[in-house]
């Protein structure tokens, strides 16, 4: 009995400790979330895009900046979008006009947003801006323990919730959906209904990207508040890692970006408990959640769910 | 896009390919000095600087060398891989895992016979890379693992390794603020090329020593397993029947494996090769450049190595050219950053453009471009309406 009870207390800690590690799990899952999505909907429509993690670079740093010196973090988060949608342009530019291989041409965004970010935002470093506020949804948030957990957020996060829905109809339940998801899986089929898969294909790289924006800009505007160097740290690979696992499916995504951050932020807070994590251990755990989400997705058959014509250029002129 | 319609070429021109290249580095130091416009230096100014620091002088030819190094040895693995179209980014990670296979070997056998140390320590810097590599193989092959994401967590895995042993218990208590190892035995240290004090003792006067002192600067004999590696390389892939297997895997995978090629096997041997490339590369660097163990060992050549393979079209004789121009580019930059106060990240930056305009650039060299309605030219096949 003594026993026991020693047990309990013993394990209490680790329980209480779920529920500030989901709480932290919103607010690390977020800017993930955003970008997953955005992947999830340029690889719906054809287009492999590898550059996540410099567009989500090149997205948080116009955010900041905007934001710094306009005050309006509402303007620096449509920046944000804006700057990271002129990097997958650049891509479509790239890969759908210049025919050039989408692995290159995304490994080659990612060098070079990582690159500019850093670069342009030396000035910025250690400066912090306005960012979101938390405000809490009157009635949602007096649900006992999940209520304060869930909504008592910034209005980024509430748009969060929303976007998974909005994406299942706009894929699911529209015409244009349709055709977009078509376009990936095959866009001859997609050009004898006369639409132009061509022009669906630049519709989910611009759409994507401004998506894989927004989580840019939360980080810099509601994560960090400051701007600092490398600031998306590999989120952006976390991404479209998770874009496999969930299958290219809103929902699943949902799922993979807080199961990921959940596990990640409790084993934060056991380590703040007191038991003995190196830090480096603790550094490289995103990175091996990641191989893990990769390794769990990929026990499920090589590919399953990815849209058949996924990361093919249109054939010209063979 | 109406009105204009894209042929593709069925022999490359002769002289496109430098034109498309000159032309892509011209956009790319055009955009680069767009961007130090920006930051408020002198555009063209700053990218005159970096030209001419980065090849106009005399001491800029050691420091190339000793940049190309590195990035020789790891854009060789890595074209190896992309000629598998095994889309291995992981040389960085890799480079890091061999510098610590070499420095644990270093660490841990003090008591060796001088002759058998630096071998010894690049063996295991070879090995150890090669199994970084091989572990993404395997999680590929066995698992379907996407290679490119596998790759790049093991970069990012294996420099917090690094952090983890240089902060832990690889740190020299001798080096007082500073997270760095011991400094190594004389035995373990590659040599420079050029040593002024063996060659003055030899009777070569003061101003000759100089003078090369200058032009070789701080490379080291590494060079020598460059042009080991290449040749090795450039071997297997003409001469010998695995070569021949890995360009016939690469172009069809399917169709190799019918004709009885085994392919995970290939897959395994290429990322291992690439690995023991990367690890050598980085054991050299630390054991020649910094002779001991630092964090900044990362210095994502790793990264440069990608381009470079890609913009040789993972030819040899080819990576070896961009190598140094991209070195030279490096060291530039590593000018200008000093002068100007500037991030070191404009380095990455001018890599990434360069990549982004010759990826583009080639549709030039590949494609004929032309009015639609008009007869092709000679030169090129009939072609097909462009997909609007």
């Amino acid at each position: 009995m003594e026993v026991e009870k020693t047990f309990i207390e013993l394990l209490l800690p680790y329980i209480l400790a779920l529920a500030p590690a989901l709480a932290a799990a919103v607010s690390t899952g977020t800017p993930i979330l955003f970008a997953t999505l955005g992947e999830l909907v340029t690889e719906r429509g054809g287009v492999l895009n590898l550059g996540v993690e410099g567009m989500m670079m090149v997205g948080s740093l116009a955010a900041f900046v905007i934001c710094y010196h306009t005050g309006s973090p509402w303007f620096g988060l449509l920046c944000g979008g804006a700057a990271a949608m002129a990097m997958s342009a650049l891509h479509g530019l790239v890969c759908m006009v210049f025919q050039g291989s989408q692995v290159v041409s995304g490994l080659a965004l990612t060098i070079f947003g990582v690159g500019v970010a850093n670069y342009l935002g030396t000035p910025y470093i250690q400066q912090k801006a306005e960012g979101f506020t938390t405000f809490s949804i009157p009635l949602l948030s007096s649900i006992p323990l999940l209520g304060r957990v869930f909504f008592q957020q910034d209005a980024m996060v509430y748009l969060s919730y929303l976007l998974p829905f909005l994406l299942w109809f706009l894929l699911r339940r529209t015409r244009f959906g349709l055709a977009l998801r078509a376009s990936g899986e095959n866009p001859e089929a997609v050009r004898a209904a006369g639409i132009s898969p061509f022009k669906m294909r630049w519709a989910s790289i611009l759409l994507g990207g401004f998506l894989v924006g927004l989580g840019g800009a939360y980080l810099a505007l509601a994560f960090m508040r400051m701007w600092a160097d490398n600031l998306v740290a590999g989120r952006g690979w976390i991404a479209v890692a998770l874009v496999i696992f969930a299958f290219w499916r809103p929902g699943r995504a949902v799922l993979g970006v807080y199961l990921f951050a959940g596990v990640t932020a409790y084993l934060f807070r056991v380590q703040a408990l007191g038991v003995p994590i190196p830090s480096s251990i603790m550094a490289m755990l995103p990175y091996v959640m990641t191989l893990l989400v990769l390794f769990v997705s990929s026990l499920r058959g090589k590919g399953s769910g990815a849209p058949a014509d996924l990361g093919n250029n249109f054939k010209v002129g063979d | 896009m109406n009105g204009w319609q894209l042929i593709r070429r069925t022999e490359p021109r002769e002289w496109g390919s430098v034109a498309v290249f000159a032309t892509a580095f011209a956009v790319s130091l055009a955009i680069c000095a767009l961007l130090l416009q920006v930051q408020g230096h002198n555009g063209a100014g700053g990218v005159w600087l970096l030209l001419k620091g980065g090849f106009g002088h005399v001491y800029s030819y050691g420091e190339i060398l000793l940049k190309a190094i590195p990035i020789f040895l790891c854009s060789l693995g890595v074209a190896l891989c992309f000629r598998l179209q095994v889309w291995n980014i992981g040389a960085e990670g890799q480079y890091v895992i061999g510098t610590l296979g070499g420095c644990w070997f270093v660490l841990n056998f003090p008591g060796l016979p001088a002759w058998l140390v630096l071998p010894g320590t690049l063996a295991a810097a070879m090995l150890s890379g090669g199994i970084w590599a091989g572990l993404a193989a395997l999680l590929r092959q066995r698992w379907g693992m996407n290679e490119i994401i596998s790759t790049l967590m093991l970069n990012y895995i294996g420099i917090e390794i690094l952090n983890h042993l240089i902060y832990g218990s690889w740190r020299d208590p001798a080096a007082m603020n500073q997270a760095v190892g011991p400094y190594f035995p004389p035995a373990a240290v590659i040599g420079r090329i050029w040593d002024s004090d063996f060659w003055l003792k030899h009777g070569v006067s003061e101003g000759t020593a100089d003078f090369f002192f200058q032009f070789f600067g701080r490379a080291h004999w590494g060079v020598l397993s460059c042009i080991l590696a290449g040749l090795l390389c450039s071997f297997l892939l003409r001469k010998s029947r695995l070569g021949y297997e890995i360009t016939a895997a690469g172009s069809n995978p399917r169709a190799a494996r019918t004709a009885g090629i085994s392919y995970n096997r290939l897959v395994i041997l290429v990322m291992f090769l690439c690995g023991a490339l990367a690890g050598l590369a980085g054991f050299q660097e630390c054991s020649a450049n910094l002779e001991r163990l630092e964090p900044n060992i990362v210095m994502g050549y790793g990264y440069t190595a990608v381009v470079v393979a890609w913009l040789a079209r993972l030819r040899i004789m080819r990576i070896a050219l961009f190598t140094l121009v991209l070195a030279g580019l490096r060291f530039g930059v590593e000018n200008i950053e000093q002068d100007l106060q500037i991030s070191h990240a404009f380095a990455n930056t001018l890599e990434g453009i360069i990549l982004i305009t010759v990826l583009a650039g080639q549709l030039f060299n590949d494609y004929k471009i032309s009015r639609k309605g008009r007869p092709a030219a000679s030169g090129a096949t009939g072609g097909e309406e462009r997909g609007s």
